[in-house]
């Protein structure tokens, strides 16, 4: 006797529910960034004259070079998932290399400001640093600390954009995973789906001792077809990014603006 | 907008990024020329207060938070009020010690 089971599948996504992830996210950023820009605060109001001082060393052209290059990273990485979304993957994958190539210009610049500091003896520690007053100290302390911090950010996300653009570039794949919870029902009977009109069935057997069954069908989307998944992680990734910007906002005028 | 289905895309158009850049870049060459007046006091206000408007044009435009669903924006306001009762407490101890 044969018997047939119809097996569903289902696509779960919820966009709406991932952003929100995001945000929570992104909401623990900030009170991690908080928590040392309080830190800058207090010692701020303590030491006002030494941390002006201090902060006449800094290069203010290098610093207002990076604010710029960072501020057009954030709108090429905007302009690519607008693109993305508008089914333009070509300029997504322009928007989103360039997002990737300032990304590593800001770290270029913050690799020579800081070997520029630790080649005149200054950094946590030095013999040089350590004969100065103890304000100059604790700014520089909180110099390299937050902008180290933020720096980290900066390649945590150009590895992640380097990922998206992977996933871009290879086309999107969808995935489905098949449920079905009397599997025992299974046991003994062939699995067929239909490949297309031309291609016919694809048909497996089932074995004995089956726990579940999961078919995984992966395709790529036909031309003019939205790039749904891909879009989704570009924008998440996206909004680190911008956060990454926001951060840079505020280090810029504390640490290299103090009039 | 939350009668619209949670999985669709929206578009807001290559021309308003652009613009909000410019505004951006404008806004930082204000900070740098404003460092470079004597105003005593004031002068970390003023960075203070530019960098806060500069950041909301990336959180409203960019991260689209102005066209989001009203449960992202009570979200980040609720990040917002705890992070400044963190600031205003934290003042209100060192200054009044």
């Amino acid at each position: 006797m044969k018997s047939i089971h119809a097996l569903t599948v289902e696509e779960h996504r919820d966009f709406e529910g991932a952003r929100l992830g995001m945000w929570l996210f992104l909401l623990t950023e900030l009170i991690l960034f908080t928590g040392m820009f309080i830190l800058y605060a207090m010692y701020r109001l303590k030491y006002s004259a030494e941390f002006h001082r201090a902060s006449l060393e800094l290069d203010v052209v290098i610093g207002t070079i990076n604010t710029l290059v960072l501020l057009t990273s954030s709108l090429t990485v905007a302009l690519s998932i607008e693109a993305l979304k508008r089914n333009s993957r070509k300029l997504a994958l322009w928007m989103l290399g360039a997002t990737i190539f300032f990304a590593l210009v800001f770290l270029v610049n913050k690799y020579f400001e800081w070997s520029a500091k630790i080649h005149h003896g200054i950094y946590p520690g030095s013999q040089e640093l350590m004969q100065r007053s103890l304000g100059e100290v604790i700014y520089f302390n909180l110099y390299y600390s937050m902008t180290g911090l933020h720096g980290l950010h900066v390649l945590v996300g150009m590895v992640v954009l380097i990922w998206l653009f992977v996933l871009i570039a290879r086309k999107s794949q969808k995935k489905y995973v098949v449920h079905n919870p009397h599997v025992e029902q299974l046991v003994g009977s062939e699995i067929a789906i239909l490949k297309g009109e031309k291609d016919g069935w694809l048909v497996d057997k089932i074995g004995d001792n089956v726990e579940q069954v999961e078919i995984k069908i992966t395709y790529e989307p036909k031309a003019g077809e939205v790039d749904l998944p891909n879009i989704i992680k570009l924008e998440n990734a996206g909004l680190y990014w911008h956060l990454v910007d926001i951060i840079w906002i505020f280090l810029f005028p504390l640490f290299y603006l103090i009039s | 907008m939350s009668h619209h289905s949670h999985n669709e895309v929206h578009t807001i158009g290559y021309g308003v990024f652009i613009f909000v850049w410019l505004g951006l870049v404008v806004l930082t060459g204000l900070t740098v020329v404003i460092s470079g007046v004597h105003i005593p006091k004031v002068a970390v206000l003023v960075a203070l207060l530019v960098a806060a408007t500069k950041s909301s044009l990336v959180v409203n435009y960019f991260m689209h938070i102005k066209y989001e669903a009203r449960l992202f924006k009570v979200v980040l306001l609720m990040g917002i009020v705890t992070v400044t009762i963190f600031i205003g407490l934290t003042f209100f101890d060192v200054l009044y010690r």
